[in-house]
């Protein structure tokens, strides 16, 4: 191709020499950038690969000594060096849980209400607002949870819990024990507070790809706008709405400094909601500087192994989702 | 939709009603979801710019972090913090830029390209907390201490999937019409891509960094055991580095006024720093659409 560029004048012998030189620097210079840029792209493998053989590599000794016990043992004692991690992963999964009970509905409705009801002049303001807050730091929401909800939910809601919601046969036992303000439960609310951004804006993208002839065809034969939104959008977003509602998902179950700050760090698994707990993000961020011993390093790095795998089972899910929707829209 | 053409003989029926208070109910349902969300944004934002403005003083920026039960400042986290993004972006940013740049312009359909693609949307969301202990394992753990120069690979690692999705989703952008007339004048397909492809890409490409810095900028996690912390001015990194959340992190749980105070200054601190560069970014992402 560099023939063409190079053509247009008289050439001469000299030049005709100089030409291959250039040429040669050209396609060297091509294969070049083009191995660099193929290599970068190998390099993004490499770096997962290596995250999980340095996660192997450092939980081993913890694995090798605890066997398959160490996902159903609840005792964390370092002075007697034994260790399991059913507590910080049952605290992962029901902080993880509540932030999901809380944040889809309230989510998918904020979406509903902006591709639908929202007048045009407040759609992008609120959009930005929200694409915003979804950019705020973690630890502003844990210092925050800190210092300002978790006294107010020990001040006002959680004795309000524990005389109403705590005497009622069969879920009563979920809100008893003492308001310690900080628990399970503030955990949960801070984590739904920050996930809600997430599923919000993603749920929204996905409303707003429905083709507009499916919704008027609806709306033509009468439908209120609430029958468009649950027979023609839902039906036709729900794979892309569970994959948004999943990345959600593992932002929840991976996120370190909201929960640290309010969770409590008690590594025991309590029936009610309102005690405090661990998770597995904030027993590493808690515990690992301090950890003295090969043997409680190792069980740490192992928890942070376990927890890798479960936030990559489901945000694969929610990609693979999320790319079937693509595909259906022929994007 | 109300319809108010239609006979009352019509509207009147139990069914219709019916149908009307659900559509009212849960379009209600929508306005409180709405307004339930806002407000718990606005509520932190109003805290954290209440008690934040409420440190603000020219000390934070002049002096260093100070014992317990004194006064100071933030000038030593503030600097580390700075020196460690600036190290992350310039090793992170290549590698991503030109990882995308793969995927885009070389392998568009090819196989390595969608298995990246997909490893790299799963690292984008992955835990950061677990990259920590990566660089522990592959960089403390070999050298035997904690340095500046691990916080800023555990942050490089936060970089580059950042820059690989907006490098490679800003070429795509790029029409077609311009590489085949660059091709066309017999430019090789590398300055091609530089000359030509970049430079259209450029202002996307901008925010992808900008991005970048402003998710690292908050991240706590992966400098607990990298960088861990510093009570004291150091411009070495190969020693603990201070930096910003950090602090903020040991300052928010102790059980002094002024570090509580200070906390919730470099709290503000960061989210400004965060939303501003949000909205740089944005700016320029939709001159990029405008023009």
């Amino acid at each position: 191709m560099a023939d063409v560029a190079l053509q247009g004048r008289a050439i001469s012998v000299a030049e005709k020499v100089d030409r291959a030189k250039v040429l040669q620097r050209l396609r060297l210079g091509d294969a070049g950038f083009r191995i660099l840029t193929r290599s970068s792209a190998i390099l993004v493998l490499i770096i997962l690969g290596g995250i999980i053989v340095s996660l192997v590599h450092g939980a081993w000794p913890a694995l090798h000594t605890f066997g398959f016990n160490f996902l159903v043992n609840e005792s964390w004692n370092p002075v007697t060096e034994n260790f399991g991690a059913i507590a910080p992963i049952y605290g992962t999964v029901v902080t993880s849980l509540i932030a999901m009970l809380i944040a889809v509905p309230v989510g998918l409705f904020i979406a509903l209400f902006l591709t639908e009801l929202c007048p045009m002049w407040l759609r992008r303001p609120i959009g930005i607002a929200i694409e915003l807050l979804a950019g705020i730091p973690s630890i502003i929401y844990g210092i925050w949870g800190l210092f300002v909800f978790a006294p107010f939910l020990q001040e006002y809601v959680q004795p309000f819990m524990i005389t109403t919601l705590g005497s009622v046969p069969g879920i009563g036992g979920l809100f008893a024990g003492p308001p310690y303000g900080i628990g399970v439960l503030t955990a949960g609310l801070i984590l739904a507070i920050m996930v809600l951004p997430f599923i919000t804006s993603i749920s929204r993208d996905v409303f707003e790809a429905v083709p507009p002839v499916l919704k008027e065809a609806a709306y033509g034969l009468g439908c209120t706008t609430w029958e468009v939104a649950r027979y023609v959008v839902l039906p036709f977003t729900r794979v892309g709405v569970i994959g948004g509602v999943m990345l959600g998902l593992g932002r929840a179950l991976g996120e370190t400094m909201a929960v640290t700050f309010v969770i409590g760090n008690a590594h025991r698994i309590s029936g009610s909601i309102l005690a405090p707990g661990t998770t597995i993000s904030a027993t590493i961020a808690n515990e690992f500087t301090e950890a003295v011993g090969d043997l409680y390093t190792s069980s740490l790095i192992a928890l942070g192994l376990i927890l890798f795998v479960i936030t990559f089972i489901v945000l694969a899910c929610a990609r693979l989702m999320l790319m079937r929707l693509n595909a259906r829209l022929g994007k | 939709m109300t319809d108010m053409t239609l006979p009352t003989s019509q509207t009147n029926t139990p069914l219709y009603r019916s149908r009307q208070r659900r559509n009212a109910m849960t379009m209600t349902l929508a306005y409180a979801a709405t307004a339930f969300g806002l407000t718990w944004l606005v509520l932190i934002l109003a805290v954290l710019l209440y008690e934040g403005f409420n440190g603000l003083s020219l000390a934070v920026f002049t002096e260093m972090t100070p014992p317990p039960g004194a006064a100071g400042g933030l000038l030593n986290p503030i600097m580390g913090s700075l020196v460690m993004t600036i190290i992350a972006v310039a090793i992170g940013t290549p590698l991503g830029m030109l990882a995308g740049t793969y995927m885009a312009e070389y392998g568009r359909y090819d196989k390595l390209s969608s298995v990246v693609r997909f490893i790299n949307d799963i690292l984008l969301s992955a835990p950061s907390i677990v990259i920590g202990l990566f660089v522990y394992e592959i960089m403390v753990a070999q050298m035997g201490h904690f340095s500046g120069w691990a916080g800023a690979v555990a942050l490089a690692v936060i970089v580059v999937p950042v820059v690989v999705r907006t490098t490679e989703d800003m070429l795509t952008l790029v029409p077609d019409t311009l590489r085949e007339a660059a091709a066309s004048i017999g430019l090789p397909r590398s300055l091609m891509i530089v000359k030509v492809a970049y430079r259209a890409a450029r202002a996307g490409m901008i925010t992808g960094v900008l991005l970048a810095v402003a998710r690292i900028s908050g991240e706590t996690a992966p400098l607990l055991f990298t960088a861990l912390n510093n009570q004291f001015w150091s411009t070495d990194l190969n020693a603990p580095v201070s930096s910003l959340p950090v602090v903020i992190f040991q300052f928010a749980l102790s059980p002094y006024k002024d570090w509580q105070k200070l906390a919730w200054t470099g709290a503000l601190i960061i989210t400004l720093t965060v939303l501003t560069l949000s909205i740089i970014a944005r700016a320029l992402a939709s001159q990029r659409k405008s023009s």
